[in-house]
């Protein structure tokens, strides 16, 4: 079984030992010593064929309920991921080459990743942007790194609003740094720029703030932007890039550093990953930026081609002294969402944006409608907001789930004293009909 | 300049769209006014305006300039480019697995912690090792995450002291990198006349300051390092833990594993080993396996089978934490696990066997036409130096460039740092016999050339859409976007 991979037959092997020059294919492995070796056969279960694989595989997925109507976000979520997008991805030329590592046989994935890194740029306001990096927790922690690297300051100021996944990472991330990461206070939910105000000094390395928050808030950038203007340490904003169809781009109010998860840009949820860490930076920051770059450039010829380029900050030639440690990245998943942007256009990106945030409204209205449910945050927000119930929200998720709505993400999941209440995302995706039905599902459950 | 295709952005009309959405139902008209009013967008983003079969077209024009492993041979050192499975790219994505939020209630996704589960286990064997987490998401995250279990389990025991990672000179960039980003100092080790790691250089710079030892184990000389036993003893002496950098893994599945040979900590790369797609540089993925002592330091969460299933266990108070938004690349490894269901342990077995004869066949053949630095039996891959070509001024770029005349993508270049002129040439197994001839007879053909016509050599390559790039230029002035 699974020998369809592996074209050498039995002549051919015999062939190739007697060129080699040894007698048996046990030979090739003498170097390894004798009492080391693995004798038995691994115990793993036996070999099926493809057919059975299938049904296998069917049966598997079969067990995941996907049918539920789908209010989960927390990062990830439900937008539409237009059929073109997997058909592009689905081509060999892109999906089973590697790292465009000899350029006169992968301009495709260097054009690619270049016009990528330019639509990023368009919709974040940044400078520059590179090829990807994992997702969006660990990209958070690489701007983190970022700016301990660029700035003389040891301290980070991250916002209690920033995803709570975001900043468990930053914890790993940082804990063998010697930097302190602070934790902001919240009100309401969102920061106060205020707040921050007597905390700044030469020592801060960065402010990382997320916006829209964790709790769908849109944080104050105007103002922190203006706050940090005149520090030393960077201005890191984590954003949800669909939500920059509608709201102005961080690199335009003072960001240095703009990051996020753009699974929202046509990548499926496959239960959270692979994702999409996209960084895009202010151009005094290019040379020090993680990750892989593209870059244009020309032929003997004068024809225009791509690069990788600015290599000296990776680990393949710096090694210890490197940005990051970054080899691999998401290239597919950016050649994604590079799909998903063309299609969009301006004017659909800012339609997918202005319908999640109509509906959203909606959804908050209808929801709060329900006897006993509140809304313990004010303010605007884009397309997630928090409910409070009467009951734990835990009982509530798991009785809505039962009648197919996936209600939201149990905030108590996250912060202990928050376990009565629940988050919810809305998307374009969702119709009218589904919200009033969501709506009449939680008034069943909680009467 | 003359663009070769043009950009995107430069097949953008006004007014042209390439989406449906579906109906607003809502009046979308003013709907900024729910926004704070001074982060309101003025001005929409300048994307392409282009229709869908606009996109199509230009995605697959792009496409037809990528050399890529459906195509033909992509012998790249290192990176194990072998066939990827079809059925692993169905399979990844059933709706069922596709279209699943990572944040459903347990119950509603038992499938896919099943999936995770079961993996891990299989991995565990496989690697020799106790448990493993399929949470980090390439091979440099797995080194990280290897390297952050280590430092929590020697601090755990009250051991401050161990701020040192010693790296072969022959590793991986990426070796030396993750020490770094862990906050560890980076000491290399030698290799002996042998290619292998220099056991008195490795005695010498071994003391209780050594948190670990990071091996690529057969190396990237495609070296078995037959000292393993020893070099395992000199570290654990020394209170310090072996690691095993999982790159060079398709030469031992079922042969010998890096748990029997006293590795403490492994990542393994189902991008490389186990068929998954490398994605035009990714995503991959790079799972952690560790010994029993370590497993308490593993990501959370961890899939944990119980009467009711299996659900998410956050309750690992010695844990590293959390090194992924969620679980890792899911989908790719959904394609590990089917590849591995489809082999099973026979067949895995059969790809390594194979894996390793067919890179010694090349380099049996190779070996006289160009210079072979360490002449014994390699494993899945080998290293040929270009220094006999030099000295009629070709250089390795240019024999690379001038495989791609061939149709064949070159072995992995200028790696490892200790050969002059490398060319690290893996076939993978999924190769026959006539394709590496093919390859075989290229290479003797270009050796020819570079005695008697160099010049076709140096001007390579010949036939691809462009020619030679001038990266210097890119790197000195850096254009990474395109203008309006």
């Amino acid at each position: 079984m699974g020998k369809h991979y592996l074209p050498n037959t039995g002549p051919q092997r015999r062939q190739i030992l007697q060129a080699i020059g040894v007698g048996a294919v046990e030979d090739l492995f003498s170097y390894i010593p004798e009492k080391l070796r693995f004798s038995g056969l691994l115990n793993l279960p036996d070999p099926i064929a493809e057919p059975q694989l299938v049904d296998h595989m069917e049966e598997l997925a079969g067990k995941n309920n996907v049918e539920a109507v789908n209010f989960l976000g927390g990062g990830i979520y439900d937008h539409y991921v237009p059929a073109a997008i997997d058909h592009v991805l689905s081509r060999s030329e892109f999906y089973t080459a590697y790292t465009p590592y000899q350029p006169e046989v992968s301009q495709g994935t260097l054009q690619a990743i270049f016009e990528y890194q330019s639509m990023l740029c368009q919709l974040t306001g940044a400078a520059a942007a590179n090829a990807s990096l994992y997702d969006g927790a660990t990209t958070v922690a690489e701007a983190a790194l970022l700016a301990l690297n660029a700035t003389k300051g040891r301290r980070l100021l991250v916002a209690g609003s920033m995803h709570p996944s975001y900043r468990q990472v930053l914890a790993t991330y940082l804990e063998d740094f010697g930097a302190e990461i602070e934790e902001l206070p919240l009100e309401g939910g969102k920061l106060k720029a205020e707040a921050i105000a007597p905390r700044l000094g030469n020592d801060v390395a960065a402010l990382i703030v997320q916006s829209p928050n964790f709790f769908g808030i849109i944080e104050d950038l105007p103002a922190l932007g203006k706050l940090m203007a005149a520090e030393k340490g960077l201005f890191v904003v984590a954003t949800d890039p669909i939500a920059l169809g509608i709201l102005e781009a961080p690199g335009a109010l003072g960001a240095d550093v703009i990051t996020g998860e753009g699974q929202s840009l046509g990548i499926n949820q496959s239960f959270g990953g692979p994702l999409l860490g996209f960084m895009g930076v202010a151009d005094k920051l290019v040379r020090k930026m993680p990750g892989r770059v593209v870059g244009q450039t020309a032929d003997a010829k004068g024809r225009r081609g791509f690069v990788l380029t600015l290599q000296t900050r990776e680990q393949h030639i710096r090694r210890e002294k490197a940005t990051s440690n970054i080899c691999s990245n998401q290239a597919l998943c950016a050649l994604a969402a590079s799909v998903y942007m063309s299609l969009m256009g301006p004017q659909g990106l800012r339609e997918v944006a202005a319908q999640s945030l109509a509906k959203a409204a909606f959804a908050r209205e209808q929801m709060t409608a329900v006897p006993g449910v509140e809304l313990p945050f004010a303010g605007p927000f884009f397309k997630e907001f928090v409910l409070k119930l009467p009951q734990p929200a835990a009982k509530v998720i798991a009785a809505m789930a039962d009648k197919g709505y996936y209600v939201g993400i149990d905030l108590g999941r996250f912060f202990p004293d928050m376990n009565d209440c629940l988050l919810m995302a809305v998307t374009e995706k969702r119709s009218k009909s589904e919200i009033l039905g969501c709506a009449a599902a939680l008034r069943e459950v909680l009467a | 300049m003359k663009p070769l295709l043009p950009l995107i952005f430069e097949r953008s009309v006004a007014g042209r769209t390439g989406y449906s959405l579906p109906p607003a139902e809502f009046p979308l008209e003013g709907i900024e006014q729910l926004l704070p009013q001074d982060q309101v967008r003025q001005k929409l983003p300048l994307l392409p305006e282009v229709s869908e079969g606009d996109v199509i077209r230009h995605y697959i024009n792009l496409s037809l300039l990528n050399h890529n492993i459906d195509r033909g041979f992509y012998p790249l050192g290192s990176c194990t480019m072998k066939y990827n499975p079809k059925v692993n790219e169905d399979v990844s994505r059933l709706p069922g697995f596709a279209r699943l939020h990572p944040l459903v209630p347990e119950e509603n996704a038992q499938g896919a912690l099943e999936l995770i589960y079961r993996l891990e286990q299989y991995l565990a064997e496989i690697s020799g090792m106790d448990a493993v987490s399929l949470q980090s998401v390439a091979g440099a995250h797995g080194e990280f995450t290897g390297l952050k279990i280590i430092l929590a389990y020697h601090k755990a025991r009250g051991d401050f002291r161990r701020q040192t990672i010693l790296v072969p000179d022959s590793a991986h960039g990426t070796n030396p990198a993750s020490a770094a980003m862990v906050g560890m100092k980076v000491v290399q080790v030698a290799s002996d006349a042998n290619g292998c790691v220099s056991l008195e250089d490795l005695r010498a710079k071994t003391d209780d300051t050594v948190a670990a030892l990071m091996l690529t184990n057969p190396n990237t000389l495609g070296l078995f390092d037959v000292n393993i036993g020893a070099i395992a003893d000199i570290v654990h002496a020394a209170g310090g833990l072996l690691y095993y950098d999982g790159a060079n893994a398709n030469a031992i599945l079922g042969k010998v594993r890096p748990g029997d040979t006293g590795f403490d900590v492994v990542h393994l790369n189902l991008h490389k080993t186990f068929s998954t797609p490398h994605g035009g540089g990714g995503p991959g993925s790079g799972p952690v396996g560790v010994k029993s002592q370590l497993a308490p330091y593993l990501p959370v969460p961890r899939v944990v089978q119980g009467g009711e299933g299996y659900s998410l266990d956050y309750d690992y108070p010695q844990s590293i934490g959390k090194i992924h938004s969620f679980y890792g690349n899911f989908a790719v490894n959904i394609r590990a696990y089917a590849y591995i269901r489809m082999l099973g342990a026979e067949g895995l077995k059969a790809v390594s066997e194979d894996a390793v004869l067919n890179a010694n066949y090349i380099q049996a053949r190779l070996k006289d036409a160009y210079h072979l630095e360490y002449d014994r039996l390699c494993m899945h891959e080998f290293v040929l130096s270009a220094k006999r070509q030099l000295a009629k001024g070709v250089k390795t770029l240019d024999i690379a460039k001038r495989l791609l005349d061939f149709g064949l993508h070159p072995p992995t270049v200028y790696f490892p740092l200790i050969i002059e002129e490398a060319m690290m040439i893996e076939p993978t197994e999924t190769e026959g016999m006539e394709t590496l001839d093919y390859f075989i007879e290229a290479m003797l053909q270009i050796a020819r050339e570079a005695e008697e016509n160099p010049e076709i050599v140096l001007g390579a390559p010949h036939t691809t859409p462009i020619s030679r790039l001038d990266e210097v230029g890119a790197a000195r002035n850096p254009v990474l976007k395109w203008q309006p």
